[in-house]
């Protein structure tokens, strides 16, 4: 079976983000997708630490250690960005003013439920940061993730067993094997990956699917 | 004539007491005083809560507050990174106490301390775990959670630049928490790269305006200083 990879995937969701949007791209995988927008198009992203307009990584030995981004890596600051504090960063997502987030996750469910954050394991020390804000936040969230757990679970469920980031708040999924939105009447595929039929699509995954239309 | 500046670290940590609750600027090392925080380290104030967005990273700053045990509790949002081990092994061992708060909630109940808000409605967190036994209602179709203000006796933050009546500008992300920790402690302390004349910062760029802070001490230059807006 063929599976998107991880570069293909952060290209897919790279093309449904229009110019003019404001953009908040998750710690992990969701940081790829930067590395997929079109060059010659305007998309504002914006880090949780106060950055507006963030550019790519410096050039060796070009750091700062005060201009970073979320996951604390040295980043640059496009012309025209902008700096600013922390109560202000979080009112562009709770105030519902960034147009999408990407966010990576450990399960959504089929009623759009995300977690992310903890694994609700008794000996893990939790750590929350943005992520809640971000899932409740964004007009639109998207969510990019493996379809399946390394020991084949399906990590699109019907109720999630871990702790819970957002009630209802994913919009798109993004996996390795397709592309699914969440919807009102239930979760509806719009692509699965090449060689793969939507029945088998169904049987890896833990809550019931619409197919394409 | 009013003058904020302080000549020594000694002088600027001076008066912190046991038991209080310290606001410690930064995300990660970007904005973290480290001048200061090594200055409390020798004063010695112990039993503190401090509140910081994250618990110390590898061995300095935050962290080597942490490793002297003067820590009772800390109110952050992102405790485990890579390089806390020594938050870690404290947590792992039941001897500091940790209140996990997203961090837009963090930020704004911060925010809501200084700009004197008794409370305030968040729907970050609603139906999740962190949001467990905290009131919540149903406004215009959206649950929210209401969360409390922090209130600091003490905050150390860091900035560029600043004067004697205290006003401040940042440089680029190190600003994170520092304007708003500014206004929400009794006592703000504030390590600056340079100290200049009055008049000298842009009253239209001026990020924390002085009221927010009673203390501005001078603690090294940094190098990138000169290419600061």
């Amino acid at each position: 079976m063929s599976r998107y990879t991880r570069e293909q995937m952060a290209a897919r969701v790279a093309r449904d983000i229009p110019e003019g949007a404001y953009v908040n791209l998750g710690i992990g995988l969701p940081t790829k997708v930067a590395n997929y927008l079109p060059a010659d198009k305007e998309i504002f992203l914006q880090s949780e630490n106060g950055l507006l307009g963030m550019g790519p990584a410096p050039a060796a030995g070009e750091e700062d250690e005060d201009l970073i981004n979320a996951g604390k890596q040295p980043v640059t600051l496009l012309t025209g960005g902008a700096y600013f504090h922390h109560a202000d960063s979080f009112a562009m997502m709770r105030g519902g003013h960034l147009d999408i987030c990407v966010l990576g996750a450990f399960q959504v469910s089929a009623e759009g439920d995300l977690a992310n954050w903890h694994t609700g394991a008794p000996d893990a020390i939790p750590a929350v940061g943005g992520a809640m804000d971000l899932a409740i936040g964004a007009k639109q969230v998207f969510v990019m993730m493996e379809h399946q757990t390394k020991n084949g679970e399906s990590k699109i469920v019907g109720q999630c067993s871990y702790p819970l980031t957002g009630i209802g708040c994913v919009n798109r999924i993004y996996t390795d094997l397709a592309v699914i939105d969440v919807t009102a009447q239930g979760l509806q595929v719009l692509e699965i990956v090449e060689g793969l039929s939507f029945d088998e699509l169904q049987k890896l995954t833990g809550a019931p699917l619409l197919p394409a239309a | 004539m009013i003058d904020k500046t302080v000549e020594s670290l000694e002088q600027a940590v001076a008066g912190i007491h046991d038991g209080a609750t310290i606001m410690i600027g930064g995300f990660g090392n970007a904005g973290m005083p480290s001048a200061l925080i090594n200055a409390l380290i020798a004063q010695g104030a112990r039993d503190l809560t401090i509140v910081n967005n994250n618990a110390g990273n590898g061995e300095t700053g935050l962290a080597a507050l942490l490793k002297t045990g003067r820590v009772k509790k800390i109110i952050c949002s992102f405790p485990r990174q890579t390089d806390s081990q020594i938050f870690d092994a404290l947590y792992r061992a039941g001897k500091i106490e940790l209140e996990l708060t997203p961090q837009g909630n963090l930020a704004e109940r911060i925010r809501a301390a200084g700009a004197g808000i008794g409370g305030f409605f968040s729907p970050t967190g609603y139906g999740t775990m962190l949001a467990e036994g905290k009131e919540t209602r149903l406004i215009d179709g959206r649950h929210y959670v209401l969360e409390s203000p922090i209130h600091a006796d003490f905050a150390l933050i860091k900035a560029l630049r600043g004067d004697r009546w205290g006003n401040l500008v940042y440089r680029k992300t190190a600003r994170n928490f520092g304007p708003i920790m500014a206004m929400a402690a009794k006592c703000t302390i504030a390590q600056v790269s340079e100290v200049v004349e009055l008049g000298q910062l842009d009253p239209e760029v001026i990020v924390t305006p002085g009221i927010f802070v009673q203390r501005v001490v001078q603690a090294g230059v940094e190098t990138n200083i000169q290419e600061a807006a």
